[in-house]
C-alpha cells in the first residue's frame, strides 16, 4: 500500500507532539478552537529543496525521454545564445580599444565600423538564437506539462474508491490543479533563469580571468559570499516559504468554510467569533509572509551590495592598473559591463526560488501519486463475460478496512441470478461493504467473490461494470442536462430511451416541470434540485444502464413517502429479471424483497423471506417489523 | 463547462470608473503615511546615488587617470565603493518599510472584506458562489497590494530615473542624450502592446485553466459514479479536450513570451551598438572624453530596466483598478437583512405565522403563500409536505435568513423584523438537514450559538443527540472535524448538528428533518431524548416520517406553498387522505396487497 502518500502520517500516534505543536503557533487569541487532527499529511520534510528524490526523478526522466532530440538542440542554441552575449561586452571593448585610437590619428573609422558591424552580427545571433531557445523550451515544457495532466488525471481514475476514500478529494484537487500549477510557473519563468543565470555565471567568471587575470580575480572575490548569502537565503525561505503556505491555506479554509456554511454561521450568531478567528488566521499569514518580505528584503540588498563592493573595487584597482598601462579602458569599461550582467540575474534569484521549490515539492507530491499502486488491479487476462445471467456468490470473504478489525469475518452468501436480496442490520453490520465488495470497489482480503461463477479480480472493468451497477446515497450530477446526466448510464442511449427511464422510475413528471423539461441544465452539481429530485435522476441513470447486478444502498434515504413508493412499484417490474442487493433502513422498502438477510458483526444471523422471517415472530428481523408498524400509526 | 448561471445571475456590472474603485481604497494607506513617505525618500535617494556612481566612473577615467594623478584615484575610487554602499542601504530601508505597510494594507482590508461578507443574507450568498468570493479575497488583494507596495513607487520612481538620466546623458553629450531620448518613446510604446497583448493571452490560459480545473473537481467528486459505470474513458476524453485547448493557448503564450523576452534582452545591446558607433565617433573628433563615453554606456544600461517595466508597471496598474472594482463592488452591496431595535427581555416563544408569503427574487412564482400558523410556548408544530413543498424555505424565515416577501412572523407578539438580529437568533436555533460543520473541533462546532457553554451542557446535549461517539474520536471532543479534519458519516454529522441546535438552548427549536440520515435504533433513541427538550422550548419540526410527527403537538400539511390542513397527528391522518398517503400510512397495505 501507499509507501508515499502515508510517509508523514502520523495519525493517531503523534497525538502529544502535534497537539502542542498546532497549539503553539496557531493564534494565541483563540487557543484550541482548531483542534487537534493529524496535521501535515502531505508536507514534504524541510531536507526536500531542489535536490530531488528518485522518484521524482524518475518521473522527470520519463517524461523528459521523449523530448531528448529537441533538449540537445536546446543545448546547443543555449551555447550560442550565452557565447553571443558574452561577447558583446569583449567587442566593446575592442571598439574602444582598437577602433577609437585610429581615429584619434585621424587613420579614419573603418576599424570601429568593422567591430560595430560585428557586434550588429552578434545581436543578431543573439535574438535569434535567444528566441529559438525560448520557444523550443517552452514547447518541451508545454507537452511535459500536457503528458503529466493526462497522467495524474488518468491514474487518479484509475485508483481504488478506497484510495479516493483515504485521500479526500480536496488532496485529488489540489494535486492535480494548484501542483500543476506550481511546475508551470517554474517552466513559465524559472527554468529559463536558472539556465541564464548559470551559463552567465560561469562564462563571465571564464572570461574576466582571461581579459585580465588579476583584475577578474579581485571580481571573483566576491564568490565566496554570494554563495555564503545564497545558501542562507535558500535555508530560510524554505522554512519561510512553508509557513506561508500553512498560513495562506488557514486564511482560505476557514474563508470558503463560512461562506459556505454562512447559513449556520448566521443563524448561530456566529460572526463575531469567526471575525476573531479570522483576524487571527489572517494575522497569521500576515507574519509569515511579513517574514518572507523580510527576508527578500535582506537577500536583494546584500546581493546588490556584492556587486556594488566589487565593482568599487574594480573600478579602483582597475583605475591603478590602467594607470600603471598593464589595462586598457577598455578592458576595464567590459569588466563593469560584465559585472553588470553577472549580478543582475542573481536579483531574480529570489524570485526563482520560491518557485523552484514549489515545484519541486509538487513534482515530489505527484510522483508519489503516480506511484501508488492500485489496490483493485486489472486482470492481465480477462476472462470475456459478454452476457451475464447476474448470479452472485461470496466465498469465505474476509475483508477489514483497519487492520485486526474485521467488517467481514469469513462471509458465505450465494445469490442466484434474478433474486433481490435485502440486507438489514445496525450501522457497522457489513451491509455497504458486501456492496462495495461485490461491485468491485474494494477487493477482499481473504476468498473470493464471484459474477456467474467467475471471480471478479479476473473480469475487465468494462465487463464488470456494464454488468454491475450501483446506486448509493451519494447521487453526484455531472454539469450538463439532466438528459446527459441519465444517459451517462449508457452513453449514446436515444432521448426515447432516457425518457423511458426516467418515466418508469416516477421521475418523468418532475423533470418535465423544468424550465427547459430535459435539456434544464444542471447548475453546481443540482444545488437547485432536492436531495430526493437528485436521487430520483441517479435512479434513472442506473436503470437506463440496465445492468444485470443493480445494487442499491439507501438509494430511496431522501425520497419522500409517495416518490418512494413510486420507485418500489417500479422497481418490482424493473427488478424481475434482475439480481438485485438493497440496503435501506426503511422497512417499506425491504418488502419487495424476495429474500431478507439480517446482518450483525460481518454474519448473517436470519436469512429467509420477509414473510417467513415475520411469521417466525420472534426473530431481529420480525422485532423491526413490529416497531416499524407501530411507528406508523 | 462553468455553469452559465453563475455569470447570468452575477450582480449587472456598471461600467464605472476603476480610478475611482482603487481610489477609494486610499484610506487603507492613512496609517502608514510616514512609512510610504519614507519609502518614496529612500527609492528617490536611490535612483541618484545609483546615477552618481558612473558618474564617478567617468570622473575617475577622465580625472586622475588622463591627467597622470595617481593619488586622486583613491578618494574617486573610495568615492564609488561609498555610494554602492548606500545604494544597497536604501534598498534595505525600502524594502524593510514596505513589506509591513503593505501587507497591512492587504491585512485589513481582507478582514474587513470577510466581516462584511459575514453579515450579508443568504440571498446574496446563494447568487455567489464561494469561489468567486475567495479569488477576491486572495487574488484581487494581492493584485492590490502588489500595486500599492511596488507599482505604484515604481511608476513614479521609474519616470524619475528616466527624466533625470535623459536629461543627464542630453547634458553630457547632446547628440547621444537625444538618441536615447527618441528611442525610449517606441521602446515604452512597443512594450505596452506586448504587455497588453500578454495579458489577453494570459486571461484566456486562466479561463481555460478554471475550465481543467472544473473537469477535474468534478471527475474526483463524482469518481465513485464514474466508476460504478466504467466510464472513466468519457471523464478522460472531456478532460482531455479542455487539456489540449489549454495547451493550445498556452503555446501561443510561449510565442508571444519568446518574442517579449527576446526583445527585452537584445534591446541594451542595441543601444550598446548605437552608442558605442556615434560615441566612438564623437571621442574620435574630441568631442568627447573617453570617461564620458563609458559613464554614458553604464547610465544608459541603467535606464533598460526602466523603459522595459513600464509597459509592465501600467498593466500592472490596469489589473489593480479592475481588482479594485471587484473588491469595492462587494463593500457596495448592503446587507438588505438588518436588525430592528427591539429586544425581548423574557422570551416566550409564541410564535406566529401571519399571512406568511415568500419569492426568490429572480423568480416568477411563491415558494410559500398565504401561511397562517401559531404555535404557542412549549408548543411544538410538525410541518409535514412532499419534497419541493417549500418546507426548508419555511424553517429559514424565522430567523431571518430569509425575508417574508408577505404578511409577517411574529415572536411573543413582536415582529421579527423588528428585533435586533442577535437578539432573534439568540431566541431561534436550527438544526439543518444538511449540517455545516466546520474545520474546528468537535467542541468549537458544538457551541457555535453558546460559545462560553461547561463541559456539563456540552454533554447533556451530546446526550440529547445520542453523538456520544464524539468521545470515541481520537481526541474527544478535541479532536478536529469537518473537510480538513475526521470524516463524520451523513448520521453522525446529522447529531452534532442537532446536539450544536439543543446547546444553544433557544426558546424556538427548529429541526429541519435532521433525522432523516439515522437509523431506526438511534432515531428511537433520540426522539426520545427530544421530548424532553421540546417539552421546554417551542418546537417546529419538519417531518417524512411518522414517528417524527409524534414528537409534536399538532401538524400542519404544506401543500403548493400554503398549508391546506392542520390538527393533531390521528385527526388528519383519519380526515386527510393526502397526509396519510405522504407518512406512508398506506405503504403497508400496499406492500400486503402485491405480496
Amino acid at each position: 500500500m501507499s509507501a508515499s502518500t502515508t510517509t508523514g502520517t502520523t495519525t493517531g500516534t503523534s497525538t502529544g507532539t502535534s497537539t502542542g505543536a498546532s497549539n503553539g503557533t496557531s493564534a494565541s487569541s483563540t487557543p484550541d478552537w482548531r483542534g487537534v487532527s493529524a496535521e501535515n499529511q502531505d508536507e514534504i520534510p524541510d531536507s526536500v529543496g531542489i535536490v530531488l528524490r528518485d522518484r521524482s526523478r524518475r518521473l522527470l526522466r520519463s517524461l523528459l525521454r521523449p523530448h531528448r532530440r529537441t533538449l540537445a538542440l536546446v543545448l546547443a542554441v543555449v551555447l550560442v545564445e550565452n557565447s553571443a552575449r558574452l561577447a558583446i561586452p569583449f567587442l566593446v571593448k575592442e571598439g574602444i580599444d582598437k577602433g577609437i585610437p585610429p581615429m584619434q590619428t585621424g587613420q579614419g573609422s573603418g576599424t570601429l565600423v568593422a567591430i560595430v558591424a560585428v557586434v550588429g552580427v552578434v545581436v543578431a545571433i543573439q535574438a535569434v538564437s535567444r528566441i529559438a531557445f525560448l520557444l523550443l523550451t517552452g514547447k518541451i515544457g508545454q507537452q511535459v506539462l500536457l503528458e503529466l495532466r493526462r497522467r495524474v488525471f488518468r491514474h487518479f481514475q484509475r485508483l481504488s474508491t478506497a484510495f479516493h476514500d483515504r485521500y479526500t478529494s480536496g488532496r485529488v484537487i489540489s494535486r492535480s490543479t494548484s501542483d500543476m500549477d506550481a511546475i508551470e510557473e517554474m517552466l513559465d519563468t524559472g527554468f529559463d533563469g536558472l539556465v541564464t543565470a548559470a551559463l552567465t555565471m560561469v562564462g563571465t567568471a571564464v572570461l574576466l580571468l582571461v581579459l585580465d587575470l588579476r583584475l577578474g580575480l579581485i571580481a571573483l572575490l566576491s564568490f565566496p559570499f554570494l554563495i555564503w548569502l545564497t545558501r542562507w537565503f535558500s535555508r530560510e525561505s524554505a522554512k519561510t516559504y512553508r509557513r506561508t503556505r500553512e498560513t495562506v491555506a488557514a486564511v482560505i479554509v476557514h474563508f470558503v468554510e463560512s461562506m459556505t456554511g454562512i447559513r449556520a454561521v448566521q443563524a448561530f450568531r456566529r460572526q463575531g467569533r469567526n471575525e476573531e478567528i479570522f483576524e487571527a488566521v489572517n494575522d497569521d499569514y500576515r507574519l509569515a509572509n511579513e517574514r518572507a518580505f523580510r527576508l527578500v528584503g535582506l537577500f536583494m540588498p546584500g546581493i546588490k551590495l556584492i556587486g556594488n563592493i566589487t565593482v568599487a573595487l574594480v573600478l579602483l584597482y582597475g583605475a591603478f592598473r590602467v594607470f600603471d598601462g598593464a589595462v586598457t579602458i577598455g578592458v576595464l569599461t567590459a569588466f563593469l559591463i560584465y559585472l553588470r550582467q553577472f549580478f543582475e540575474p542573481m536579483q531574480d534569484i529570489s524570485q526563482f526560488y520560491n518557485t523552484f521549490q514549489s515545484a519541486s515539492a509538487a513534482l515530489e507530491k505527484l510522483s508519489g501519486v503516480l506511484e501508488e499502486r492500485p489496490d483493485v488491479s486489472a486482470p492481465e487476462q480477462p476472462h470475456p463475460l459478454p452476457v451475464a445471467h447476474g448470479e452472485v456468490q461470496l466465498e469465505h470473504v474476509h475483508f477489514s478496512y483497519v487492520k485486526d478489525r474485521p467488517v467481514l469475518p469469513g462471509l458465505d452468501l450465494s445469490i442466484p441470478a434474478g433474486q433481490t436480496v435485502a440486507l438489514v442490520g445496525t450501522t457497522g453490520a457489513g451491509k455497504t461493504t458486501i456492496a462495495k465488495l461485490v461491485s468491485r470497489f474494494y477487493d477482499s482480503d481473504q476468498g473470493v467473490v464471484r459474477l456467474d461463477g467467475i471471480d471478479l479480480r479476473d473480469l475487465d472493468d468494462t465487463d464488470l461494470r456494464r454488468h454491475v451497477v450501483m446506486v448509493t446515497q451519494e447521487n453526484f450530477l455531472f454539469a450538463g442536462s439532466v438528459a446527459d446526466n441519465i444517459r451517462f448510464g449508457r452513453p449514446g442511449a436515444s432521448d426515447e430511451l432516457v425518457r423511458g427511464a426516467a418515466e418508469a422510475i416516477g421521475a418523468g413528471s418532475f423533470i418535465e416541470a423544468l424550465p427547459d423539461g430535459y435539456d434544464t441544465q444542471i447548475a453546481s452539481r443540482g444545488a437547485r434540485l432536492s436531495a430526493g429530485q437528485r436521487q430520483l435522476i441517479a435512479f434513472a441513470r442506473a436503470f437506463l444502464a440496465d445492468p444485470a447486478v443493480l445494487i442499491l444502498d439507501e438509494a430511496t434515504s431522501s425520497l419522500d413517502v409517495p416518490s418512494e413508493r413510486l420507485v418500489q412499484r417500479a422497481l418490482r417490474t424493473i427488478l424481475h429479471e434482475r439480481t438485485a442487493i438493497i440496503i435501506a433502513h426503511r422497512l417499506s422498502t425491504v418488502a419487495i424483497a424476495d429474500r431478507v438477510l439480517v446482518l450483525e458483526h460481518g454474519q448473517i444471523i436470519e436469512d429467509g423471506t420477509p414473510a417467513d422471517l415475520i411469521d417466525a415472530g420472534s426473530g431481529r428481523y420480525a422485532d423491526l417489523h413490529e416497531a416499524w408498524l407501530a411507528s406508523l400509526v | 463547462m462553468p455553469p452559465s448561471s453563475v455569470t447570468r445571475s452575477r450582480p449587472v456590472q456598471q461600467k464605472r470608473r476603476s480610478v475611482t474603485s482603487l481610489w477609494r481604497l486610499r484610506g487603507y494607506l492613512r496609517p502608514y503615511t510616514g512609512s510610504l513617505v519614507l519609502m518614496t525618500a529612500a527609492a528617490t535617494t536611490g535612483v541618484f546615488v545609483s546615477i552618481s556612481i558612473p558618474l564617478v566612473t567617468g570622473a575617475l577615467i577622465d580625472g586622475p587617470i588622463s591627467d597622470g594623478d595617481r593619488g586622486g584615484i583613491l578618494p574617486l575610487g573610495l568615492l564609488a565603493l561609498a555610494l554602492g554602499i548606500v545604494e544597497a542601504a536604501l534598498i534595505l530601508i525600502r524594502r524593510w518599510v514596505q513589506a509591513a505597510a503593505v501587507l497591512g494594507v492587504e491585512t485589513a482590508l481582507r478582514n474587513d472584506l470577510y466581516a462584511h461578507l459575514d453579515r450579508l443574507p443568504m440571498a446574496f450568498h446563494s447568487r455567489w458562489q464561494s469561489g468567486q468570493l475567495l479569488s477576491r479575497v486572495t487574488g484581487d488583494l494581492s493584485t492590490i497590494r502588489r500595486f500599492s507596495g511596488f507599482g505604484m513607487l515604481f511608476l513614479v520612481i521609474n519616470i524619475l530615473q528616466l527624466t533625470v538620466v535623459t536629461s543627464l546623458l542630453l547634458h553630457l553629450y547632446w547628440p547621444l542624450g537625444l538618441v536615447v531620448a527618441v528611442a525610449a518613446v517606441p521602446i515604452v510604446y512597443l512594450s505596452m502592446s506586448f504587455e497588453n497583448r500578454y495579458v489577453a493571452v494570459s486571461r484566456r490560459v486562466q479561463d481555460q485553466q478554471g475550465d481543467v480545473a472544473t473537469q477535474i473537481e468534478e471527475s474526483t467528486l463524482g469518481i465513485r459514479v464514474i466508476k460504478s459505470f466504467g466510464r472513466s474513458e468519457h471523464a478522460f476524453e472531456a478532460f482531455d479536450t479542455r487539456a489540449t485547448r489549454l495547451y493550445d493557448s498556452q503555446l501561443a503564450k510561449v510565442r508571444l513570451q519568446a518574442r517579449f523576452f527576446t526583445f527585452l534582452e537584445v534591446l541594451p545591446n542595441l543601444a550598446l551598438v548605437v552608442v558605442l558607433l556615434l560615441g566612438a565617433i564623437a571621442v574620435g573628433r574630441s568631442g568627447l572624453s573617453l570617461g564620458t563615453l563609458v559613464a554614458f554606456i553604464t547610465l544608459m544600461l541603467q535606464l533598460v530596466w526602466p523603459v522595459a517595466s513600464l509597459g509592465y508597471i501600467l498593466s500592472m496598474a490596469q489589473e489593480a483598478m479592475t481588482a479594485a472594482d471587484r473588491v469595492v463592488e462587494i463593500f457596495d452591496t448592503e446587507p438588505d437583512i438588518v436588525g430592528g431595535t427591539t429586544q425581548l427581555s423574557e422570551p416566550r416563544g409564541h410564535l406566529r405565522f401571519e399571512g406568511v408569503g415568500f419569492r426568490f427574487p429572480d423568480a416568477e412564482t411563491d415558494v410559500l403563500h398565504d401561511v397562517d400558523l401559531e404555535v404557542l410556548p412549549g408548543e411544538t408544530l410538525a410541518v409535514v409536505g412532499a419534497t419541493g413543498s417549500g418546507k426548508t424555505v419555511l424553517t429559514g424565515l424565522v430567523p431571518r435568513l430569509y425575508d417574508v416577501t408577505a404578511g409577517r412572523i411574529t415572536i411573543d407578539g413582536v415582529d421579527v423584523r423588528d428585533l435586533t438580529l442577535p437578539c432573534l437568533r439568540q431566541v431561534v436555533a436550527t438544526a439543518f438537514e444538511e449540517p455545516t460543520l466546520f474545520s474546528m473541533s468537535a467542541r468549537e462546532n458544538l457551541t457555535l450559538g453558546l460559545p462560553d457553554a461547561s463541559d456539563e451542557e456540552v454533554r447533556a446535549a451530546l446526550e440529547v443527540a445520542q453523538a456520544s461517539f464524539v468521545d470515541d474520536l481520537p481526541w474527544g471532543l478535541h479532536t478536529r472535524i469537518g473537510e480538513q479534519g475526521m470524516a463524520l458519516s451523513g448520521g453522525q454529522r446529522q447529531r452534532l448538528a442537532l446536539a450544536r441546535a439543543v446547546l444553544a438552548k433557544p426558546r424556538i427549536l427548529v429541526l429541519d428533518d435532521t433525522l432523516s440520515a439515522l437509523d431506526v435504533h438511534t432515531e428511537a433513541l433520540v426522539e426520545q431524548a427530544l421530548r424532553n427538550v421540546l417539552a421546554r422550548a417551542t418546537g417546529i419540526v419538519v417531518a417524512h416520517r411518522a414517528s417524527t410527527v409524534l414528537l409534536a403537538d399538532k401538524v400542519a400539511l404544506l401543500q403548493d406553498g400554503t398549508v391546506t390542513a392542520a390538527g393533531t397527528h390521528s385527526q388528519l391522518l383519519a380526515t386527510v387522505p393526502a397526509y396519510a398517503d405522504l407518512l406512508g400510512a398506506m405503504a403497508e397495505t400496499d406492500a400486503e396487497v402485491s405480496a
